[in-house]
Formats: structure tokens, sequence, C-alpha cells
């Protein structure tokens, strides 16, 4: 593409055609303020607060999605400018409730910023209106309160466009236009499959995390004896949660956290992903020796399981039946575990912390207590246990390493990369490849399936067997891809599916997403993985342990009883 | 002053909807033209013509045809906005009802200038009885070898739907009708890029107003220099205008461009009815400026108007008697355009409610000087920045008022009281 010319702000600047007056300024080191304008997302230009003066052109241009042309000469900071981007804000302002300090989002507000960066120092000039619609926390994952709601459009996308769910719209017009679950309905009522992801693009406080952390404390008042589980994502996030940069590694300092918060055990999920690992791949190799249902599709992800119970209820026969990794801990948990350390599982309080906010909705699946109790109590997010962190006084930068606790202290990297899209099926060949070979892999090294792309095919040579598998993320792909499956046309033999983007590590639990952190959050997990000892689910002691001292062996009964589960046809909460 | 009838020639003429009888009249001889023409020289016609939009903006009507011409693609599309929601205006309803099939020859003529083969007409919610009267339209057109595969043997196709709003002003905006039609919330789309380049369903597309298209069969079957001379030098052709209020005769009229407005109203639609005084006047619908008496001796061109802080608009007249008060005028304009703002952007949204709350303030004598700084200041803002031409045009009223009636706000500030206007009356009106 041909270079154009422009001056912004009397600075001459050359810059490729159909580049964005918003990226040209930017190359300058110009920031024009922003709003509704989403890094990741297509440009919207609402919010109107990005105007700017264009040469040729009467009234004001959004800079955002303005295209540059040659000659071209534009102003950011005109009196003028600045006038029209103050009103718009105040107009905003007025029209939102002003109860920052109460605000699950206070200080990481892009409201609040925009009015510090404008200087909005003076009162508003209108009487400031609240919706008066009531806050809809019947989700659990999501809390919903509409009047924060400045109309921006980004969760619309993210729900209808990214994930294809379809549960958010826009509803009314003019003032008393709203995003929120059409005809009257809650989110709990609708088909929301807790992804989470409209939280983290959501500015404001709107759409927050469903904060669990007061049942924590009750747990502990009430004198219960606390075992938590840290997924792998979290010792890559929380760091970044608590002010460092995206991407750094904290799992000694995050055990040393947790203990300090009270909690008894403190066990890594990347053992029961090898766990999971050990099922699935057992499962896999079974239906592929027994003509079973093919392709198999993962189920650790809770979000795509209700998507796929919701709108492909039909083909939940192609779910693995093994349960997530934070399930079969829980079911562990309160059975083997509770067993040796004779604890009474009724005192035993289970938590889990997770990149994830569909993981609150998962523990509280009815099915899920194989244990004979609720398996896991409470599933925390990495932004909830930052919060309990800096509520307890705790300099996490300066805490001193601690190793997890045993039994489930172990996990091999191929647990280590659940974390991230490609990450299940990766750890999966890695011990299937070798319990059908019997050979030892020479690279582990699995490239074909790691990588943002939306759909990633591998194939690998099993001992003579070629078998065909595909990686997708987002819900939009799974849909893709299931529309494939129910036409016949996908011919693999075992699929990898993660709601979010970019894996869990772009979890809705984590601290808020652009693509940039999660792609320097995703290069930590796998140096971590690198660098473990043991890089093999089928490789972890402790796992070998389990097996022989409890379980038996994969797909044993026992195993079925605690670590499988059903699906369930959720497609009558589509009508109306 | 007499009527000047080339749109509404067939006004009283029975079964127009027959093509038939359109064509024993001298209709589809303009489209027998242009399809002996290249597409170019079809624009080049029109360009000569002079003709400008009809539907608000008196946009240059070759231009819209020659970027959707110069972009390729395979689809193109034309649309009629039928969309007629301005406030009190109904020549398209007029001349949809008795003369479609110039309106569908108006759309071929500009589909073969682009090479598009697709036209939809966009038609007003409220406008139900029309629709029989253009599928009857669209379907005796089809039979006479005027719309279809083959036009007139020349190989030419060009098919016609209906779409029909669903009562959103909004609607009649280019890209929130594109968003309408493709089955999506009517909310505008921010431009670049222009509807030439990419419009219905992201296709080029050329989109027209209902008269504009009507124009263009007059233009092809009569010729440039016949089309010339009628009007004033830059605005040329006849226009509709749309006579409302306190009018003795209201309706639907249609003169050369350039008549005086003082004229249209008192010597050819009787004066103000019902021998009242005459206190304002708005032209071009509801976003249209509001004069005072003495303004109103002015030629209607578009130029004209455009000079004097208004805009001809869609030509609509609204005549105001000395029995209102201009602030209720205001309050009712800025109460529409809050109420049809679709809500998408922030300006309007907010904006016009926020007008429309310190108007309402100052009509219930609760105002101050301050609140009228507000306004200015907000207008000016939801002029320059709002993403679409509701919000743009939303403040036209407020601002003209305010010029051109300053005594009429200072009347009603600071709890001073307003005998047109009063409270009990407004409590009745909207209670």
């Amino acid at each position: 593409m041909a270079n154009v010319k422009l001056t912004i702000d009397s600075i001459a600047v050359e810059v490729p055609e159909g580049t964005t007056i918003l990226q040209a300024a930017k190359s300058l080191n110009i920031n024009i303020p922003t709003l509704c304008y989403h890094e990741d997302q297509k440009v919207k230009a609402n919010c109107r607060i990005c105007v700017v003066e264009v040469n040729g052109q009467k009234l004001l241009q959004t800079a955002c999605s303005f295209p540059v042309a040659d000659g071209m000469t534009v102003v950011t900071n005109s009196p003028r400018v600045i006038r029209a981007r103050r009103n718009t804000l105040e107009l905003i302002l007025a029209h939102h409730p002003l109860d920052c300090l109460t605000c699950q989002k206070n200080n990481s507000c892009e409201l609040q910023n925009i009015a510090k960066e404008l200087n909005m120092s003076k009162p508003v000039r209108y009487e400031v209106a609240s919706r008066n619609l009531p806050i809809d926390s019947s989700s659990p994952s999501i809390v919903h309160d509409p009047n924060k709601c400045i109309v921006c459009g980004r969760c619309l996308e993210v729900c209808n466009e990214v994930q294809t769910v379809g549960v958010l719209a826009k509803e009314g017009r003019s003032f008393d236009v709203v995003v929120n679950p059409p005809y009257g309905k809650v989110f709990a009522d609708t088909a929301c499959v807790n992804c989470g992801q409209c939280m983290q693009v959501c500015p404001v406080g709107a759409l927050t995390i469903h904060d669990d952390t007061t049942d924590i404390y009750m747990a502990q008042e009430a004198g219960k004896t606390l075992a938590v589980q840290v997924a792998p994502s979290v010792r890559t996030t929380i760091a970044e949660a608590l002010g460092e940069e995206p991407g750094t590694v904290s799992t000694g300092r995050l055990v040393t956290a947790l203990k300090r918060l009270g909690f008894h055990y403190v066990f890594d999920t990347d053992f029961s992903a090898d766990l999971t690992i050990m099922e699935e791949g057992n499962e896999l190799l079974h239906r592929l020796n027994t003509g079973g249902v093919l392709p198999m599709i993962t189920s650790c992800c809770p979000a795509w399981v209700k998507f796929c119970e919701t709108f492909y209820p039909q083909y939940v026969k192609h779910l693995s039946s093994a349960k997530s990794p934070q399930q079969m801990f829980g079911a562990v948990i309160k059975t083997f575990f509770a067993e040796r350390n004779q604890i009474d599982p009724q005192s035993l309080f289970s938590v889990s912390v997770m990149p994830c906010t569909a993981k609150k909705y998962e523990c509280k699946r009815y099915e899920m207590n194989d244990s004979g109790y609720q398996d896991v109590d409470v599933a925390l997010t990495v932004q909830e246990l930052a919060w309990m962190i800096r509520t307890a006084g705790i300099d996490f930068k300066t805490l001193p390493e601690t190793p997890f606790d045993s039994p489930f202290g172990l996990g091999s990297g191929a647990g280590e990369i659940f974390a991230a899209t490609g990450g299940v099926m990766e750890a999966a060949l890695r011990t299937v490849y070798e319990v059908v070979t019997g050979q030892t892999l020479e690279s582990l090294d699995f490239h074909a399936v790691r990588g943002v792309e939306g759909l990633k095919e591998a194939e690998v040579n099993l001992a003579g067997t070629i078998v065909k598998v595909a990686v997708v993320h987002t819900l939009s792909q799974a849909r893709a891809i299931m529309e494939r499956v129910a036409a016949g046309t996908a011919d693999y033999h075992f699929i990898e599916v993660m709601a979010c983007p970019g894996g869990c590590i772009g979890g809705a639990g984590n601290p808020i997403r652009s693509w940039k952190k999660v792609l320097r959050r995703t290069a930590s997990v796998y140096d971590v993985d690198r660098k473990l000892p043991v890089r093999k689910s089928h490789e972890n002691k402790e796992v070998r342990v389990l097996y022989q001292d409890y379980l038996g062996a994969p797909l044993s009964e026992k195993s079925e009883h605690l670590l499988h589960t059903k699906y369930i046809n959720r497609q009558d909460i589509l009508r109306l | 002053m007499k009527e000047m009838r080339v749109l509404l020639q067939n006004q009283g003429k029975e079964n127009m909807s027959d093509a038939a009888v359109y064509i024993e009249n001298g209709g589809y001889e303009g489209l027998k033209k242009a399809l002996e023409m290249e597409g170019w020289d079809v624009i080049q016609t029109l360009k000569d013509a002079g003709l400008r939009g009809r539907g608000g903006a008196g946009f240059p009507s070759w231009l819209k045809l020659k970027f959707a011409y110069d972009t390729q693609s395979e689809d193109k599309y034309i649309v009629c906005n039928a969309d007629e929601g301005e406030p009190g205006t109904n020549k398209d309803r007029v001349l949809l009802s008795c003369d479609p099939h110039s309106i569908l020859e108006g759309m071929a003529i500009a589909g073969k200038a682009v090479g598009a083969r697709k036209g939809y007409i966009y038609l007003r919610a409220e406008y139900p009885q029309i629709v029989p009267i253009i599928t009857h339209a669209i379907e005796t057109a089809k039979q006479a070898g005027a719309l279809g595969e083959n036009i007139f043997g020349s190989g030419f196709e060009f098919q016609i739907s209906i779409r029909s709003g669903a009562g959103a002003y909004v609607c009649g905006e280019e890209t929130a009708l594109f968003e309408s039609i493709e089955g999506r919330r009517g909310e505008p789309r921010f431009r670049p890029p222009y509807p030439g380049i990419q419009g219905l369903f992201g296709k080029p597309t050329v989109l027209n107003n209902v008269e504009t298209l009507a124009n263009m069969s007059h233009i092809l079957r009569n010729g440039v220099e016949w089309y010339q001379n009628i009007g004033t030098p830059t605005s040329h052709g006849t226009k509709l205008f749309t006579v409302i209020g306190n009018v003795a005769q209201r309706g639907v009229y249609e003169f050369p461009m350039g008549i005086n407005l003082k004229e249209l109203i008192f010597d050819v639609c009787g004066g103000v009815a019902d021998g009242k005084g005459l206190l304002a006047v708005q032209t071009g619908g509801a976003s249209g400026a509001i004069i005072n008496p003495f303004q109103i001796d002015i030629p209607l061109d578009i130029d004209h108007i455009s000079a004097s802080g208004g805009r001809l608009g869609c030509g609509t007249i609204f005549v105001i008697d000395d029995s209102n008060c201009v602030l209720d005028i205001v309050r009712n304009n800025i109460e529409f355009f809050s109420h049809e703002s679709c809500g998408k952007c922030v300006p309007c949204r907010e904006g016009t409610r926020r007008m429309y709350d310190l108007i309402q303030k100052i009509c219930a004598g609760n105002g101050t000087v301050k609140d009228m700084l507000t306004i200015r200041d907000l207008a000016e803002t939801v002029r320059s920045s709002a993403l679409c031409g509701l919000g743009h045009s939303s403040v036209v009223p407020v601002i003209s008022a305010m010029d051109n009636f300053p005594e009429v706000f200072e009347s009603h500030l600071d709890g001073d009281y307003c005998e047109k206007c009063h409270m009990q009356r407004r409590v009745m009106k909207h209670g």
C-alpha cells in the first residue's frame, strides 16, 4: 500500500494508506483520548470522545474511524476540540451513577481515567440521571448493573460476534437505550455461558465479577479446613493483577500469599490437569480402539460445555466424559485427601483459584458432588484473589517463595500448558503418543497446535495410525467447527475447544486483557513448561501414586465415578 | 403565481399504477433513452441538468452516482428512500400514490447509469396503503417489459423490491436505512466509507429520495435544456412543497425552485388560517430554521436558504400563527429529536435529551441566563460531534429560535410568565 503524507498538530508524518488518524497520531506519540475504542475490537465511533478537526470537514471527525489522506491537516487539541470532548464526557457523567468509591472498577475504570485525562474538575451542569434499573446478580459469574452502562457496544461485539452466544442486546432507544439480556430476562435465565469476556471489555462497572471473597472469610470464621487449588494460568497472571508486568511468573510467591491468607493446604491444579490427561487420553484411545463416537471433544472448559449443551445438545456425546481439572481435584480432595488426612469432608472447604468466571458456575452444577458434598465450594478468580491479597495487606512483590503442599503439589509441564489454547491437545498428544507407541517422544513441542489462529490442525502418526486433531478457541470458532461436525465434514479424531480467546490465559478471571498482554502471558506459560523437570502427565509421580493407592487405573470404576461426568440438554433455555 | 406540474403531472389521473396507463402518458420514455446511452452519459446528463437531492441536503445527484459508478463491484444497489419521516411532510406519499412509475423509472435509470441490477424501495411504516400501489406498479411494469430481466429488449436487468420500515425516524438516514434493510437495528454507520463505495450489504449503493428519482425520469425524457430552464441558476427544476400548520390551504404544491416563500404562504396558500397573524415559519421540517415573518421574503432554492442559515430540506413549510409560543414549538421539536435519537452516539443520545430538559425548564419559567449559555454550548457540541445528520440538525430549530426570537426566551427566564404556553396547557397536552 502506498504511503500518505499529512500533518497532525503541525507535525508532518507519513503513514500507510488506510491508517486511521488515531493510529497516525499514536506514531507521533500524540495520545488522542478514546473511550469506546478497544484495540482488539472493531471501530465503533459512538462515544465521540476522540473527535478532531480535519481540514475541509465542517464537522469534527472521530480519529478512531477517520482514515488519513494525502495533504490532510489534523488538529487534535484545539480549544474547540477540547470543549467538544469535555461536553460529551459531561453528558456521559450526567447519566452515570457517581458512586466510584464503592464500585468494583474503582481505579481500573476507563471512564474515571478519561475524566482525569480531560481534567473534568467542574461539577456536571445537568441533573445526574439514573436508569433506576435493578442490579442483576442472578448469574454465578457476572454482576450486571445496567445503570453504569455507557452503551459503548463492546460487550455486544464480544457476546454476539466473538462468542456468538447472543445474550446481550440493545433495547429501547434514545436516552432510554439499555444493553441487557432482552425481553426482561436475567442472566441466569439466558443462554449465557459465563465466559465473562463481556466483563473483560466493559470500560466501566456495568459488567463485573460476581465477588465470592466473602464466602472464604465466612468459611474461615466457621473454623473450616481450607484447601485451595491453583489453576495453571494463575501463577502467570496474579502478579499482573497486582501491578507487575504481564507474563510475570510468581508460583512460589503465590503459594506464600495463599498460606498467609489462611489456606491450610495449597495445591496445584496442574496435578489434576495431568489427571485429566490420563483419563481423557485413555478415553480417546478407548474410543479409537472400540469405534466410539468421534471426534472426541475436550470438556475442560465449562463455558464451552454449556455452549454445547445449549446450542448443540445432540452432540454432547462427542464431549469427553472426563471432568475438568478443577472438578477432578474437588472430587479427590473431599475423598482421597480427606480420608488420608482424617479430615471430615464436611469441615473441608474446597476453594479453587481460576483464570475463569465460568468455573464459578461449573462448581455449582448440581451433579458436581461425587464426593458426597459439593466438590468445589468456591471458585475464585485471579482478580478476586488479588483483592484478597491487597485487603490482607500482603506485599506480593517482596514475598518469599514456598512450594506447593503434598500430595497434590506436583504438576507436569503438560498440566501447565492447559493455560494456553492448544495446551490440552499438546498435553494429550505427549501422553497418548508414548502410551500407544511405547516410544519416548523426541521433541515434546507440538508447534502446530500452538499460536492464536482461530483454527489449528495437525496430524500425528501413532504407530501407523494417523490421528487428526483440531484446536479452536472462541465460541464463534467452536460454532463453526460444530457446524462441520453436524454436517459430517469434520474428519478429526480429537478437537480441543476453549471459549476464551487465547485459551484460559485469556480468561475473564484474569486482569483486563488485550491481545498483547495475552501473548506475553502465553510466552511465559510455555517457558514454565520448558523449564519443568517433568513435562508429561503420565510421568507425574504423584498422579501414579494416586492411581496405585486409590483409583486403580484410568477409566476404572472408581475413576469413572469420581473423575467423569454427564451432560444434559439445555436447549430449552433458548425459548423466549 | 401558478403551479408548475411536472412531477405531479399525473395527479388526479386514474389507474396510474398501471404501467400501460403510465406509458400512454409518455412514461418510460426517459428509461428508453437511458437504455440507449452509456452509463456515464446518463450521469453526465444528470450533471448537465444540475439535479440536486430532494431529501434534505441538496447534494448533487450525479456525484452520488459517480461514486458508485467508479467503484468496481459485481453487485450494486439503488435504494429509494421513501421513509418520509420528517414531521408534517407528505410530498413523497403524494408522489408515490399518484405516479409510482415515475419513481420506478428513475430507479431503473440510476441502475442503468451505475450498473446496478437491484433496487429497494424503503417505505415508511406508516404508509401501508402505498404497498399495494407500488406492488401493482412493479408487477405491471414487469409485464410491460419496463422492469425485470430484459428491459425493453435491451438486455439490461433491473429488479425492485419493497422493504417496509418499522417507524423509526432515524431510518431515513441512509446508513441506518441500510442497517434496517439488512435486518439489523436501525443505527447509522460512521463515514467514511461512504455508501457509494460500501453501502447496502457492503456494496456500492446509490440512495436517493423519492422526489429525486422522479426528477431523473423527467430529465431523461425531456432533456437537459428543458430542465435547466426551470428554477433558479443554481437550483434547477421544480420542487414539491408541503405547506402545513396554521395556513388556510394546506397541501402539497409543486413550483419551480426559487418561488418566494411569502408568496407561497400568502398568495398560493391563502395566508394564515382563521384570520390570525403570522408568528413564525419553519422551513425544511423539524430540523429546519424557525424564522420571523419579516424574514420570509426570500426565494426558496437550496443555496439561498442555506445562506440564510436554514435549509430547504424536504421542502416542508410550517406556518405558525400568533396564538402559539415559539418556545413551545422549539420544545416540541427537540422532544421529537430526543425521542427519535437511536441512542448510538453520546452527543445525540444524551445531548438532545439535555437540551429538551433545559428548554422545558425555561418553558416552565424556571430557566436562567446560565441555562441559555449551556444550551448554546451543548448545541454546538451536538451539532459538530454527533454521528449522523439527526444529531447534527437537531439543534437547528433551537439555535435559530434563540437567534431569531431572543425576546421570547428572555421573557420566559427567571420566573416570567408566558400567556401562550402557560403550565396548564402543557399539562393537558402531555399529562
